[in-house]
């Protein structure tokens, strides 16, 4: 250990299941600070959430992770398990996606409206897709290679709309499903181009409370059955609560609280951050039944999170 | 008008309301038109009732009735007609009117309509239309544009990126066959092939910096490149002879044997009489080859990963990101398809006319072709058909009214904005279905239940 390279962490730093670390992320935007040095890791086979009042800077969180911003400090390193290790703030937007196979969801839902549910579902292969076709031209000529691979594409498409139950409504047009089958449908879409960590932003907001469930239910199936990590900002308590394995809370862009759910929903600094520190006023029912807690004093002034 | 007038007077149609609600609203639109007659019947008093004529050195007050009254006409029934438009437009809608479903039944049909649509071209020239020389000369005219409407089409329609430019790559395709052929003498036939591949390469240069650009930033940077190319055709006077053009194209050859009068020519070998007529439908099947080859092309695109990933495009960049899609080589690859089909129309322009210069390129053009791909409904095939066949064969119609034409042009091309702002055949069909044989039907009416 005396000579150290030091382009790569130390093998003691990471946890030797860590399948994403991160590392002092921080974001600036002109002034604003929207995340600052924040860290934490994601291991395989388990559902991190990241939970923290609107404008805590999670989907900023995302957008570094996808690529979609450049962070101003800080490294990401993805664990690929097959690939080995990726340091997502150097590779360019779309490649995060195509080579270390991160896969994400938005929150305001991005599907191709007018194309149809399955078309979706086959675009999200695009990259095996072309390389299976050499570029299209395969199709072109209508060799058997390309047809096999479409064939595949479809099973796999079939794969998952049976899972969400959107099969029968395979062949509709995106924009004409209803709001909660389309949440269903971009997930399905992120999980087709097979990723190694699924990053899913608010996937249940606007959801009724049995679509909810049926959520949680397909998260842990994807937990379980597809052994990869996955990543979620969620607003929805009972949610985060009742499925993920590991919590970070996120407060104007500092890490304040990271744990267990026990842990966390009985941290100080979490209680004060969702409901403030006005110690007069009782905790409303509803929030004291979502986060767990026994009764207690708290404020009324509370974050968007409380919201079941 | 007669649809709308019916709908309003009596009301037989639809439900029982209707006679009722349409007595209300034919007399409040009739008080409107009236109020807006008499508005303008005030206002052209002085402006087109009263004239004041120099009759020497006297100036004299006269009248002018008929104009004054044609003048009130004129904006009663207009106003009356835009009245009862917005009236029906305000009425619930009870489903997809007679003419949606009409276009719809075409769109389901479309199989069977190409086919019809191209045995009716292959034979034309052989039914007694086929003896004219104008007829198959529009017609040629005709299939130059629906040709260069299905290349941009893969570029609006498809990809969805605004390119305002189109033009360029017909002149570089045109230029590249009069240059080459002129200087070398190499037949049409090698040069074709060579003239979209050029035009790619030009469709590749024009896209790079543009790729960053969306919307309307796209269309200005584009209509820019278009102009350059025009000026630079204009001012390189050394190889493109300027705005002079170039003279003495060679002209096609039927695979090596020319059509001319003599020993060894066409109508030797097949031994008809000469006519000029035998080129001018030679040309005419060149091109419907080509532009049939363009259409099975972007059909087959369009299965294709290339071909989903424009459509992607168009739908959402940011979601093509996240699915680990270049969205660089996606436009590029549009641009550069795209290109190819205007630089082999471009080669076959320049083989027919035998004469060709910048001014036959100028934005105008590029305007029109993407005019033939909005108006038809962006990313069909069968629309580029019928709106080019309206913008090429419309102003030959209206040839009688001489410089009305133009006017009458513009005018329905507005009505049709205003009527089917995403253009006439605004339908797309999935390119893959899981389950084919519930057939077409179900699918839609589904979708209107939903
Ligand atoms: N592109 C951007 N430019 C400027 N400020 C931004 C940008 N993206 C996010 N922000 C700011 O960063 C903060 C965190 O936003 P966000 O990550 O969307 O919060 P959350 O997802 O937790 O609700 C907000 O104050 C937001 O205004
Ligand atoms: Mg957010």
């Amino acid at each position: 250990m005396l000579m150290r390279d030091l382009s790569r962490p130390l093998e003691t730093d990471i946890p030797a299941d860590a399948l994403l670390e991160v590392q002092h992320l921080t974001m600036r935007f002109g002034g604003l600070v929207a995340i600052d040095d924040l860290s934490f890791t994601a291991r395989k086979n388990e559902i991190t959430a990241i939970i923290g009042p609107n404008g805590a800077g999670k989907t900023t969180v995302f957008n570094c992770l996808t690529g979609f911003y450049k962070p101003t400090v800080g490294r990401l390193t993805l664990n690929h398990p097959d690939k080995g290790p990726f340091l997502l703030e150097r590779m360019e937007g779309f490649r995060i996606a195509q080579k270390a196979d991160v896969a994400r969801t938005f929150q305001n839902i991005r599907l191709f409206s007018r194309m149809s549910v399955l078309e979706n579902l086959i675009v999200a292969q695009h990259n095996r897709l072309m390389k299976a076709s050499a570029f299209s031209l395969a199709g072109l000529l209508f060799m058997k290679r390309y047809a096999k691979a479409e064939k595949e594409a479809v099973e796999l498409a079939k794969y998952w709309l049976d899972k969400v139950g959107l099969y029968e409504r395979a062949d509709w047009d995106a924009g004409n499903l209803p709001y909660g089958d389309q949440r269903r449908l971009e997930i399905c879409r992120a999980m087709c181009i097979q990723p190694a960590l699924l990053c899913l932003d608010e996937p249940a907001a606007g959801l009724n409370p049995r679509e909810s469930l049926e959520l949680n239910d397909l998260l842990m199936s994807i937990r379980d059955d597809e052994g990869i990590g996955v990543l979620l900002i969620e607003h929805d308590m009972s949610v985060v609560m009742q499925i993920s394995d590991h919590i970070v809370v996120l407060d104007y862009g500092r890490k304040i609280a990271d744990g267990d759910p026990l842990a966390v929903r009985t941290d100080p600094a979490v209680i004060k951050a969702y409901l403030g520190e006005d110690e007069d006023e009782a905790i409303p029912e509803d929030i004291v039944q979502d986060l767990g807690l026994s009764t207690r004093t708290g404020g009324t002034k509370q974050g968007d999170g409380g919201n079941a | 008008m007669a649809g709308p007038e019916a709908n309003v007077t009596a009301g037989p149609d639809s439900d029982g309301r209707a006679p009722m609600q349409g007595g209300i609203n034919l007399a409040e639109v009739v008080k409107e038109s009236a109020i807006a007659a008499g508005i303008a019947g005030l206002l052209s008093l002085p402006l087109l009732g009263l004239h004041a004529a120099n009759v020497g050195a006297q100036l004299l007050l006269r009248t002018r009735w008929e104009l004054f009254f044609a003048a009130v006409a004129v904006v009663f029934v207009g106003r009356f007609v835009l009245a009862l438009f917005r009236d029906r437009r305000k009425r619930p809608s009870h489903g997809p009117s007679a003419f949606d479903r009409t276009l719809h039944v075409i769109h389901e049909r479309m199989l069977v309509i190409g086919i019809v649509a191209l045995v009716a071209a292959v034979i034309l020239p052989f039914t007694e239309w086929g003896g004219d020389r104008y007829i198959i000369y529009t017609a040629t005219t005709f299939l130059i544009y629906v040709m260069l409407g299905w290349g941009l089409n893969i570029v609006v329609g498809l990809a969805g990126l605004l390119d305002l430019g189109y033009v360029a790559f017909y002149a570089v395709g045109a230029y590249c066959y009069a240059l080459i052929a002129t200087h070398f003498g190499w037949s049409f036939w090698v040069v074709l092939p060579l003239s979209g591949l050029f035009a790619a390469f030009f469709g590749v240069i024009l896209g790079f910096p543009v790729l960053r650009l969306r919307g309307d930033y796209l269309a200005i940077v584009t209509l820019g490149f278009g102009e350059i190319v025009r000026v630079i055709l204009i001012n390189w006077y050394d190889v493109t002879n300027g705005p002079d053009g170039i003279i003495g194209i060679p002209r096609i050859t039927f695979f090596g044997i020319e059509f001319r009068r003599g020993e060894g020519t066409f109508a030797d070998l097949f031994g008809l009489d000469f006519s000029a007529l035998h080129v001018m439908v030679f040309l005419y099947f060149v091109i419907l080859v080509l532009a049939v080859i363009t259409n099975l092309f972007t059909q087959r695109m369009r299965k294709l990963p290339t071909g989903r990933a424009w459509e992607a495009l168009r739908e959402d960049e940011i979601a093509c990101r996240s699915l680990g899609i270049n969205p660089t080589n996606v436009k590029l690859s549009a641009f550069a398809l795209g290109a190819m089909f205007g630089g082999f129309a471009g080669s076959f322009f320049s083989v027919r006319a035998g004469f060709i210069s910048p001014e036959s390129f100028t934005f105008i053009e590029s305007a029109i072709i993407l005019a033939i791909v909005v108006l038809g409904g962006m990313g069909s095939q069968l629309g580029v058909v019928i709106a080019a066949a309206f913008v090429v064969v419309m102003p030959e119609v209206f040839r009688q009214f001489e410089q009305y034409r133009m006017l009458m042009f513009g005018g329905a091309m507005v009505l049709i904005m205003v009527w089917r702002p995403r253009g006439l055949l605004a339908f797309r069909s999935p390119t893959i279905l899981m389950h084919p044989k519930d057939g077409k039907k179900t699918i839609v009416l589904k979708k209107e239940g939903a």
